[in-house]
């Protein structure tokens, strides 16, 4: 991976920039009618609680304005923050970068009096898009999830592999899937997809 | 034409389309749509190398991956691949290939000696001779795995790429033949998502072999006619090249394709020469066809005995006749086929048929084609001379068929085929751990589908066609059509819509006669006529027998002794005749015998296919942290910790290792030194719960942890053993910072989780893995907070900012939280920052320290500092066997507070008992002497090992701080032994005189 310019992005006080740098270097790489591309700095809190717990259900959604999902490998999301199952009692809201710390708070005290965790993951993981026609195929080579789009269909998510990669998989639509990846995997993930997308039989 | 057996007209080539190929270095003319193989049959060559043990010159003996004895070294340099079957590799231009296991040519092989001197080879010769004494075996090996090399490995790096994929379907069909290919139309109309494969080039499996007349047009028209229906389903994958080579647990199947291979190994172009599939199958149907099962006659080795069905194949798919005159050995109808169209293609054929009366529609047409029989026969003698056969020998078979009679009749031939009948091709089921039954009247295992399959229970497989021994044609077509509508109404659809019609012209099959080991003049395995049961391997009837004479009478023991089906055909043509020997023998029915087990992989695969895209890079990942920009620009040699790649240390000007991590030391304690920490494991947990959960995981008490206060603990397993170390930060009520180290991270995260969800779900607590949320970047040494007063306004004097405490601040304008902890023991601040500011924070703290010489550190400077100070790593100072009171860590121990990981361990006998391994510092005599880690402690110097050890090196270094080397270690008793002396011996025979002391080397 060659090592570029990080990107600038606006820091914690409105007078100084910091720079920020994001695990794929904010990189994009096309093939034929295939793109792939970091989606970097987007907000991600996890969040804990007891979904039998009607109060909890209700206090999230008066936040994010987004219902729960309570199904498992299904998001819910509006224009501002994607909620994704993780688990029975375990979630993660996407939400813009800045606005973090004041979801956060607001989850903080909306949920003081009932058993919960919230717990900003925003830099843990950085998120790949890949688009294009071959986007499942790619996919197949390291995934073992059935992709077919009639059991894994759009707008269902699923924590699964790639490689030896733990992932978070999204199906925003039949040829765009967004993969979230720990910060230390990405490169590793990245090297794989683009070795994946030079392969593509054309 | 120099193609001299090629027929004017006829099989599936592009006549157009001449490819010129080389084989042991000759060229040859072959066309598009060839193998090796048929290429070679075509331009009459068909002596293709030397047997495995006797060295005997061996030619192409079938048409398919059965083939025992085409064995070829395919390509040269990097490109070469062993053993690839003639019959298997398409021909493309400039194929080079040659014979293997002959020297120096294929005509003259110096190894044939061992043909003469095959008495002194018997079987089970290896383990009989060389293995007394067993010392010697490493020397004899290296001559027998020359002189019975099976060809070369490449030397040279894979230059061609391969590729992995994962797929999944409703119903797998396994082979393209005609019930395969009617299995596939079944499901597929009706949605069902199928795949089919076959190992072929080309779809139609046995009808490519045939010339019958399917619904009243020829197998070709019927094949492109079922293969233009099946592309039209968008549902329907079809795979031709590609083999199934496992069929696993759980419906779990793999299979290889050979994507681009065929257009030769300079090719690659963007798509890899071969790709795995990893397939999940809700339903499978095996379809494989079945095997034509030779006859075990004498000298039925020789160049020119062929399967009667691999003549067929050579006449219909490649235009090829591959003799003139061709006599026919056969204990079945199947072969009259062969005889019939050789016959039409202009050879002269003789049918010696071992019945006594064979009858029956077949017959009639032989018959009424002029063909001549020999009937209640068979061949004694094959006269074989100059790489051809010139006539065989025929005698006439006694009454029950075990001796000869008569006088000896010579019958001049160029070719001979034989036939036996057909052996099911069962391998995948049996792979997939499914019960086999033995058909009495066909003589063959099939399929036991009617026993439940523990490990694919849920999704029986449906096994039809040839391999279910249906050998009619119309019973393929139409089982295959309904075991494709069965599976696909097993995935849930509805399958009454669909139906089949089939009409085909089949003449009746007279009876076999069940006898496949076939007598000559002398008692088989006495004489120089060899029965061959098992060419491959040259494994003969004789090798069978004196395995059960010496007590092997067990199918596995006689599969070991002989080497039976070991061969990389893994014994395709010979399994069903070893068994048939077996059981006469043993006087018994092969059912009772047994089988051995079928294994994966079906055809041997190539490790460029295992491996897949998973090369290089992409062999195994590297973690890396988001300061790793600014170390690979500032030259950092890496250590793996985990998968992380990790500073090893700095080094600058061509330093030397040694150089680099002494400067880096004597930075840290007199001025300051930056470390990445960014790979400690780091927990949140978050619940009222939380410190009572503490209490149990550490092994100090946590009521009392005031929010902004750190605590260093140590974990134990329940066997009070220390498993792991940290310090966790109270952030505020109910909400904790926990670290672990950086190996230990998911360790301690699973540990954690395991007793919450199983023993505790009571308890209220959450835990969030944060590792890679924070990079952490360590400032260690006496001028690290001048340098941080730089970045901050916070107050960070001692008495704000007291050690153990925590405290969050801006640093160079970064939102971070500071950690007043130290793993050197000098004045230290652990600052964490969101990964996203991990750079912009490593390159301030620099920038800000360049005015004290600021020194960047790696791992090894780092364990130099703190083993100056006495401070464990775990899992190299400790190894599972180590309690806190073997480390002289008793103090972290609380006595007053409950129950907690390990606790009820101390008073087991072994772990409360006195003088065990205590962990003690160590001083050489020597100064400059830094021994190895793992060198073993002595009381006693002996003259050689074994010597009786007390310990061993845990931890060693050279110390500049110190100004010495200095080292720990586990010894026996050691705490009551310090300031005694012992003996270190080094593995170069020289020793070292040590004295134990206290393991803190740099004292406060």
């Amino acid at each position: 991976m060659n090592d570029q310019q990080p990107q600038v992005a606006s820091g914690s006080r409105a007078d100084a920039v910091i720079k920020t740098t994001s695990p794929a270097y904010n990189r994009k790489r096309t093939e034929g009618d295939n793109t792939l591309v970091e989606l970097p700095w987007i907000g991600k809190i996890n969040l804990r609680g007891n979904p039998e717990d009607s109060r909890f259900v209700e206090k999230i959604k008066s936040v994010i304005e987004v219902e729960l999902p309570l199904e498992s490998n299904t998001q819910h999301h509006n224009n501002s923050v994607t909620v994704y199952w993780l688990g029975p009692d375990e979630w993660l809201i996407h939400c813009k970068i800045d606005r973090v710390q004041e979801l956060m708070a607001e989850l903080g005290s909306q949920l003081s009096s009932i058993h919960h965790a919230v717990t900003d993951v925003s830099d843990y993981y950085t998120v790949l898009q890949i688009q294009g026609p071959n986007a499942t195929t790619l996919l197949r080579k390291g995934c073992p999830l059935d992709l077919h789009p009639e059991v894994f269909k759009s707008s269902h998510c699923s924590q699964t592999r790639f490689g030896h990669a733990s992932i978070l998989l999204h199906k925003l639509d039949s040829s765009t899937f967004n993969i979230q990846i720990r910060w230390s995997y990405t490169e590793y993930l990245w090297d794989y997809l683009v070795t994946a997308l030079d392969a593509v039989d054309r | 034409m120099n193609q001299k057996n090629r027929l004017e007209q006829g099989g599936r080539l592009n006549r157009t389309k001449p490819i010129r190929f080389w084989y042991d270095n000759k060229g040859y003319e072959g066309y598009a749509g060839d193998t090796l193989a048929s290429a070679l049959l075509a331009n009459g060559v068909n002596l293709i190398g030397r047997s495995f043990k006797y060295h005997r010159p061996r030619g192409i003996f079938s048409a398919g991956s059965e083939e025992p004895n085409a064995l070829v070294q395919l390509e040269k340099g990097a490109y070469t691949e062993p053993n690839r079957r003639a019959t298997e590799v398409e021909l493309y231009e400039g194929l080079t290939a040659c014979s293997q296991n002959c020297w120096p040519s294929v005509n003259f092989d110096i190894g044939a000696i061992n043909s003469v001197l095959s008495r002194l080879f018997p079987a089970g010769f290896y383990y009989k001779t060389f293995m007394w004494p067993q010392s010697l075996w490493m020397t004899y090996e290296k001559f027998i795995r020359k002189a019975a090399g099976l060809g070369v490995s490449p030397m040279e790096p894979d230059p061609d790429s391969y590729d992995k994929t994962y797929a999944h379907c409703d119903v797998l069909v396994v082979g393209g033949g005609p019930a395969g290919i009617q299995a596939t139309l079944a499901a597929g109309k009706v949605g069902a998502r199928v795949m089919l494969v076959d190992e072929k080039n080309v779809f139609g499996g046995s009808l490519l072999s045939d010339n019958v007349e399917i619904n009243g047009i020829s197998t070709q028209e019927w094949i492109d006619q079922q293969l233009n229906e099946l592309r039209k389903l968008e549902n329907v994958t079809l795979l031709n090249r590609t083999t199934l080579t496992g069929y696993y647990d759980y419906n779990f199947l793999v299979a290889n394709q050979r994507v681009n291979e065929h257009l030769g190994s300079n090719q690659s172009g963007n798509a890899p020469k071969e790709r795995l599939w990893k397939i999940r199958a809700k339903q499978v149907v095996l379809a494989t066809g079945a095997i034509e099962r030779p006859l075990v006659f004498a000298d039925n080795d020789r160049p020119g005995v062929m399967l009667a069905n691999a003549i067929r194949t050579y006449i219909h798919r490649f235009g090829v006749l591959p003799g003139k005159e061709i006599t026919i050995l056969t204990n079945n109808d199947s072969a009259y086929y062969t005889a019939l169209d050789a016959t039409e293609a202009g050879a002269k054929v003789v049918i010696v048929d071992i019945r006594h009366n064979p009858g029956g529609e077949l017959f009639e047409k032989a018959e009424q084609a002029g063909i001549k029989f020999i009937t209640n026969s068979t061949i004694t003698g094959i006269d074989y001379a100059k790489g051809k056969i010139r006539q065989v020998e025929i005698m006439q078979l006694d009454g029950d068929g075990q001796g000869v009679t008569g006088s000896k009749s010579q019958l001049p031939c160029d070719l001979v085929g034989v036939s036996g009948g057909w052996t099911p091709t069962v391998h995948l089921y049996s792979q997939a751990k499914g019960k086999l039954k033995f058909l009495d009247d066909k003589h063959c295992f099939v399929a036991d589908t009617e026993t439940p399959n523990k490990l694919n229970q849920n999704n029986p497989s449906f096994s039809v066609g040839a391999c279910h021994a249906n050998y009619g044609l119309r019973d393929c077509l139409i089982k295959g059509f309904d075991a494709g509508k069965s599976a696909a109404q097993a995935v849930g659809f509805e399958t009454t819509e669909i139906t089949s019609e089939i009409s085909c012209n089949e003449p009746e099959s007279a009876p076999i006669r069940p006898l496949w080991i076939l007598p000559c003049d002398h008692p088989v395995g006495k004489g120089k006529k060899k029965h061959f049961h098992e060419l491959h391997n040259d494994s003969t009837v004789a090798d069978i027998e004196l395995a059960a004479r010496e007590g092997f009478e067990s199918v596995e023991h006689v599969k070991r002794y002989t080497t039976t089906g070991m061969g990389t055909d893994q014994g395709k043509t010979s399994n069903l005749n070893a068994l048939s020997v077996l059981s006469n023998l043993r006087n018994t029915s092969i059912p009772a015998v047994g089988t051995t087990t079928f294994r994966p992989p079906f055809t041997p695969l190539t490790l460029g296919s295992i491996v897949g895209q998973e090369r290089r890079e992409l062999f195994l990942q590297k973690r890396k942290t988001a300061m790793h920009p600014w170390h690979d620009r500032n030259g950092a040699v890496y250590e793996d910790v985990g998968d992380w790649k990790r500073p090893f240390y700095f080094p600058t000007h061509n330093e030397s290792m040694h150089d680099a991590v002494q400067r880096e030391c004597l930075a840290v304690r007199n001025s300051s030194g930056l470390l990445d920490a960014s790979t400690l494991g780091k927990i949140d947990l978050q619940g009222r719960d939380v410190s009572k959960l503490l209490n149990l995981l550490y092994t100090n008490a946590w009521s009392k942890l005031a929010p902004g206060k750190c605590r260093y603990g140590l974990m134990l397993n329940e066997h009070g053993m220390v498993f792991d170390d940290g310090v966790t930060t109270c952030l505020k009520e109910n909400h904790y910072h926990m670290t672990t180290t950086s190996g230990g991270a998911a360790r301690v995260m699973s540990w954690v989780e395991e007793w919450l969800q199983t023993e505790w779900p009571d308890m209220e607590v959450y835990a969030t893995s944060v590792t890679e949320q924070w990079a952490v970047a360590s400032l260690n040494g006496p001028n690290s907070r001048k340098i941080l007063e730089k970045l901050t306004d916070h107050p960070i004097d001692d008495e704000s900012f007291p050690f153990m405490s925590m405290r969050e601040m801006n640093i160079a304008d970064i939102p971070a939280r500071v950690f007043r902890i130290s793993f050197t023991g000098e004045l230290a601040f652990e600052i964490n920052v969101p990964a996203r500011y991990g750079l912009a924070l490593w390159e301030a703290v620099i920038q800000a320290g360049k005015e004290f010489d600021i020194t960047p550190y790696g791992t090894e400077a780092m364990h130099v500092l703190r083993a100056e100070r006495g401070f464990i790593i775990v899992g190299q100072d400790t190894d599972g066997t180590v309690t806190p009171m073997d480390l002289g860590m008793d103090w972290i121990v609380s006595k007053k507070k409950g129950d907690f990981f390990g606790r009820r361990s101390f008073v087991r006998s072994d772990t409360a008992r006195e003088r065990r391994k205590r962990l003690v510092g160590i001083l050489t005599e020597d100064p400059n002497i830094v021994l190895p880690e793992g060198a073993h402690l002595v009381e006693k110097l002996k003259d050689k090992p074994p010597m009786d050890m007390i310990g061993h090196i845990t931890s060693s270094y050279m110390s500049p701080n110190v100004g010495r080397s200095i080292a720990m270690a586990l010894v026996k008793d050691g705490f009551n032994r310090k300031g005694q002396s012992f003996h270190v011996p080094l593995i170069d025979g020289s020793s070292q005189k040590v004295t134990l002391t206290d393991p803190v080397f740099i004292d406060t």
